[in-house]
């Protein structure tokens, strides 16, 4: 699991490249709880290179997602892999968190 | 073909099992969402067993077999660990996970809901998890 960062103004974009399991998600909880990430108005994360997520990686998205939309940070997925998506969908987080098809998208949605 | 593998309980084998199931897997015609279910549902289970289960002790160890029989594939994954209490099992309402902030909880409902069937068997020290799944 490889987590990079970019910062665009007041957005960060978060991407995710390879498998977020029991494992690897550890690290992408260090990075969502890392203060300075409150400091942005909002979060995109990119799923192009995001082959597989399980529930610690769902589980890593529901901890943290009350705490950014208290702070008003708007936390969007977007370029999510249909099997991928389809896990969210399983337990029906694809209806309380924003998944949008591309970075167009996701940067209209942010700027709302 | 290869059914059967055995890892030591530490979560950075859970790679090693899902590998192994996608390599099974590899041999029916299934679309990458169906592929990608299965493979879930195993890993969960084998990430409770491995970290709630056997405290990740890797001087611990899991197996997993795997069989097909008239379309129903059978996944059996035994354990000598502490068994899992269906009985205390309640389905996540997920709203109330977000309004906590609560990170577990929701990977037995993943394998339910993927599953066509899940039953648990426990004897002696012995612990086995059976999922079926239909692929036919």
């Amino acid at each position: 699991m490889k987590i990079t960062n970019q910062i665009k103004d007041t957005t960060i974009i978060i991407t995710l490249d390879g498998e977020l399991d029991a494992s690897s998600s550890v690290m992408l909880d260090e990075a969502l709880s890392d203060p300075e990430i409150m400091t942005y108005s909002k979060i995109l994360v990119d799923c192009k290179d995001l082959n597989y997520i399980s529930s610690a990686g769902l589980g890593v998205f529901i901890s943290h997602l009350q705490r950014f939309e208290d702070a008003q940070i708007k936390l969007i997925f977007y370029n999510m892999q249909d099997k991928v998506r389809n896990v969210f969908e399983i337990l029906g987080l694809d209806l309380l968190m924003t998944i949008v098809s591309d970075y167009e998208e996701a940067m209209t949605i942010a700027d709302e | 073909m290869n059914n059967k593998i055995t890892v030591s309980c530490t979560k950075k084998n859970l790679k090693q099992i899902r590998d192994f199931v996608t390599e099974y897997l590899a041999a029916y015609t299934l679309t990458d969402i169906q592929m990608n279910q299965i493979v879930l549902a195993v890993d969960e289970i084998c990430a409770n067993l491995i970290i709630h289960a056997n405290s990740e002790d890797p001087s611990k160890s899991i197996s997993l077999f795997i069989t097909e029989k008239a379309g129903m594939l059978k996944f059996e994954i035994v354990d000598n660990g502490v068994a899992f209490r269906r009985s205390e099992y309640k389905e996540p309402n997920i709203e109330e996970h977000i309004r906590v902030g609560k990170k577990g909880g929701v990977g037995i409902a993943l394998v339910n809901r993927i599953m066509d069937r899940v039953e648990f068997e426990t004897s002696d020290s012995q612990n086995t998890c059976f999922l079926y799944k239909k692929i036919k």
